[in-house]
Parts: structure tokens; C-alpha cells; sequence
């Protein structure tokens, strides 16, 4: 469960949110340069927020009137870029390696790399470099890497946007298929109201830091209502 | 001309070496660890920051003597330190080896700050995502995809180390078979009308510089292609 309220002073204008995410999708939608990245990378602590609080879980992330700023890599958030940011001189088994939990840290003792290069259905190109796949694959790799650190809330900024129409469409049922599957809240940033509408259960839209909740689905309402 | 090899002292090409060799080893992490600490600094000093640290490759490899003369020189900061502890550095071997060092330490300094800074920033800001340290973000990461220029810095290094003449001169002085290094050997050979010791000399340094920097260049070459295209093959 995720609980944002912060303000980010940026130099054209004041970002605002506020977010509140049990579980589903939640789509960011509005144009360029409207803040949507923004409000992803203060949550997953890329960017600090100029005042508020974040909240995952119940356990505060960041909170500027206590004075709390948990580090990135302490936040458990998982993050897909739009250009994937795959480390290129790695295999894809070594990328989806990477950030794995030590055994015994992990929660999920069963979690392992074939299981979810299987889940993603790219377990033949264990050995392949990224400058090798498609980028539909590549954006499977992305999404691995960041499940495989079994993150309690995955960001994807504009994951789907560099990809062709197909490609495209096949990896938006992925993606439910995967949120339904794992049970995190995703925050989905998009600059298409069509794919925000077939994604989200949540939609906000975003216009220079200024946000509007249009859709709010039964099963939000439903978990805010027991929350008040 | 002709050389009388067995006449030639060559004291200069160990003492070039020596101090050549250790200087990289010393601007390798040093230059390292500033190119680090600089690109991810983000206030106000930068500039000055960066200045300071570029400044040895634009002053004049005398003032860096002089200013490493009044560091180390008996009545400077540092002088007196080592006059305490019972040691000097001015007008010994390591003094060579300082000398060499700063006036390489820019080069190293700034091509891999160049590549530090050439490498996509949502790489990094993944791999912290990811959950793990910085150092091993450092290592793992930062490193082995700014390999090419951390290899042509420390080429670029060597290279300059070995062919400091003014610097050295000034804090290492020139005696023979301590701190006379190849640049010096020419000056003081040409200096005194033996053109043939020179020509030697020059030749020598000539070579060395060729076959490190060719060695070097096919081998970052080799590292490239495995690094970033290894799966091409």
C-alpha cells in the first residue's frame, strides 16, 4: 500500500501529489514535462520531495517533518525505464541477477531467475546481451531485473512507449497479467489516455503539477472505504 | 653517429620508468577517486573543484615545481613534517615520483571524469533501484563501462609522466643515478654538445611511449568489443 502527499518545487513550477494505491494500477497520464517522472523518482527516492510525506506499507519512506529520508536501495521499489536501462555489458541472466536478495533475506525463498525469466517467457535468451534482443524483449529483461528484487511497489515509466503497436499490445496484457499475479500496486506513467484507460483502475491525470482524479475503480473505493 | 653502448649509463631509463610506472599507479586511484567524487557533486564549487584539480595541465611544469619546492622545501608545510619525522623528499627518487604525478594527475583526472559522465544516468539510477551499495554499483557497474577511458587516462598518464622534464627538474633536481630522468639526460647531453647520447635517448623514449600507448590502445580496443559487443561473436 503506497501513500504519497509531497510538494516538489520545480523550476517552472510547483509539482503536487497526492497518492493513495492499495493495490491495481494506478496510470499517470498528461503531457511531457507535466511531472509525471517526477512524482515516480521521489517515490522511489531518485529526487527528494521539497515537503511531505511518503508512505509504503505503513512504513514511512520519506517524511519531511520527521526528518526521515530512506536511502533508494532500502525502499524495496521496483523501477522500469522507458530506454530499459539494462546494463549493457551483462547477459540478461546477469541483469536479472543483479539486485537479487541474498537467500537469506528473501522473504520468497522459491522466488528464482528461471521462475520469472518464465513468468516473462524470455528463459531462451538467459545467455543473450541486451544490444542482442528485440525491445519488447528488452522491456521483459527490465521487468524481471525489477520483480526479481521482490519489490513491495513497481514504478514503469512509460515502459511501453519506444515499442511497436504489437509489441506494444501484447506487453499491456502482460502487465495486468503480471499485477494480478503479484499482487504490488503499479504506478504506471503514460502520455496515452487509451492505454491509461485499459491499464489503470486508478487514473490520474497530470498538468504542470497539477493533478485531477478521473477514474477511480470499485475495488479502490472499496479499500478506501474500510480504511476511513 | 654511432653509439658506444656499453659507455651509456642507463641509470635514466630506470629512474624514468621507476618514476613513470609508480606515478600511474598513484594517479590511477587518485584520478579515479576525484573523477568520482566530482561527477556526482552537484554544488556550488564545482568549478572551483575542477579548476584546482585541472590546473597542473595548464601551469607551466616549472611553477609546479616551484609551488612542490615551497610544499616540500625544508621551511614549507610539508617539508617540515618529513624534517620531523627525519626524512626528505626534496632531490631524492621520490621526489621524481611526485613530480611525475602531478603534472599526470589531470590527464587521468579528466578522461575518466569525461567517461563517468558519458554513461546514461537511468543505468545507475537502475542499479540503485536495485538495491545495492554504492560501491558495488561502483565496481560492477561505473567502472566497467567507463573502461575505455579509465585505460586512456591511465595511457595518457604514463605517457606524460614519463615525459616530465620541468617539474622534475626543479624538486628532483638532476644527479646521476638518482633522480636524472630520459627528458633531463637529452637536455643536459644536447646541452653539452654530445649529440649521439641524446639521439640514444631520444630514441628510447621515443620507442617506449610507442609500444605502451600501441599495446594499450589494442588491448582497451579488445576490452571494448568483449565488454559492450560480446554478444556479437
Amino acid at each position: 500500500m503506497l501513500k504519497a502527499h509531497f510538494e516538489k518545487k520545480l523550476p517552472s513550477f510547483d509539482l503536487e501529489a497526492d497518492i493513495s494505491l492499495s493495490n491495481g494500477i494506478l496510470a499517470l497520464v498528461g503531457p511531457s514535462g507535466a511531472g509525471k517522472t517526477t512524482i515516480l523518482q521521489c517515490i522511489a527516492g531518485l529526487q527528494t520531495p521539497s515537503q511531505g510525506e511518503i508512505k509504503i506499507n505503513d512504513k514511512a519512506v520519506f517524511s519531511s517533518e520527521q526528518g526521515i529520508n530512506v536511502p533508494i536501495r532500502n525502499r524495496r521499489i521496483g523501477y522500469v525505464f522507458q530506454d530499459y536501462a539494462l546494463f549493457p555489458h551483462m547477459t540478461v541472466e546477469k541483469n536479472v541477477m543483479y539486485g537479487m536478495p541474498k537467500k537469506d533475506n528473501s522473504p520468497n525463498k522459491v522466488l528464482t531467475v528461471s521462475n520469472v525469466l518464465e513468468m516473462l517467457k524470455i528463459e531462451h535468451l538467459r545467455q543473450r546481451y541486451p544490444n542482442q534482443i528485440s525491445g519488447g524483449e528488452k522491456q521483459r529483461v527490465s521487468l524481471a531485473r525489477a520483480l526479481m528484487t521482490e519489490p513491495e511497489l513497481l514504478l514503469l515509466d512509460e515502459p511501453l512507449s519506444a515499442l511497436d503497436q504489437d509489441t506494444r499490445k501484447t506487453l499491456q496484457q502482460e502487465l495486468l497479467r503480471l499485477q494480478a499475479q503479484w499482487r504490488i500496486p503499479f504506478i504506471l506513467v503514460t502520455h496515452d489516455p487509451q492505454e491509461a484507460e485499459m491499464l489503470g483502475d486508478q487514473i490520474i491525470k497530470l498538468d504542470r503539477g497539477k493533478q485531477e482524479t478521473i477514474k477511480m475503480s470499485d475495488k479502490f473505493n472499496e479499500t478506501l472505504r474500510k480504511i476511513k | 653517429m654511432s653509439f658506444d653502448l656499453m659507455e651509456i649509463d642507463f641509470a635514466p631509463l630506470i629512474i624514468s620508468l621507476r618514476a613513470a610506472t609508480m606515478a600511474t599507479i598513484v594517479t590511477f586511484f587518485l584520478g579515479i577517486a576525484a573523477a568520482y567524487f566530482v561527477s556526482g557533486y552537484q554544488g556550488k564549487f564545482k568549478g572551483l573543484i575542477d579548476g584546482v584539480l585541472t590546473l597542473p595541465l595548464v601551469l607551466p611544469p616549472t611553477v609546479l615545481g616551484f609551488l612542490l619546492l615551497v610544499l616540500f622545501g625544508k621551511n614549507g608545510p610539508l617539508g617540515k613534517f618529513l624534517t620531523a619525522i627525519g626524512t626528505t623528499v626534496i632531490f631524492s627518487w621520490p621526489a621524481t615520483v611526485i613530480a611525475a604525478s602531478v603534472v599526470a594527475f589531470p590527464l587521468m583526472y579528466r578522461t575518466v571524469r569525461s567517461s563517468f559522465e558519458q554513461i546514461d544516468q537511468n543505468i545507475i539510477y537502475a542499479a540503485r533501484t536495485l538495491g545495492v551499495s554504492e560501491w558495488k554499483i561502483f565496481w560492477k557497474i561505473t567502472i566497467p563501462l567507463s573502461w575505455p577511458g579509465v585505460a586512456a587516462g591511465t595511457v595518457l598518464a604514463f605517457a606524460r609522466a614519463l615525459g616530465d622534464f620541468g617539474a622534475t627538474l626543479m624538486i628532483g633536481g638532476n644527479i646521476p643515478g638518482k633522480t636524472l630522468t630520459i627528458p633531463a639526460a637529452i637536455f643536459f647531453a644536447a646541452e653539452s654538445g654530445d649529440m649521439n647520447k641524446a639521439l640514444l635517448w631520444v630514441i628510447l623514449i621515443f620507442i617506449i611511449s610507442l609500444i605502451v600507448m600501441t599495446l594499450m590502445n589494442y588491448w582497451t580496443d579488445y576490452q571494448r568489443k568483449l565488454i559492450i559487443s560480446a554478444g556479437r561473436k
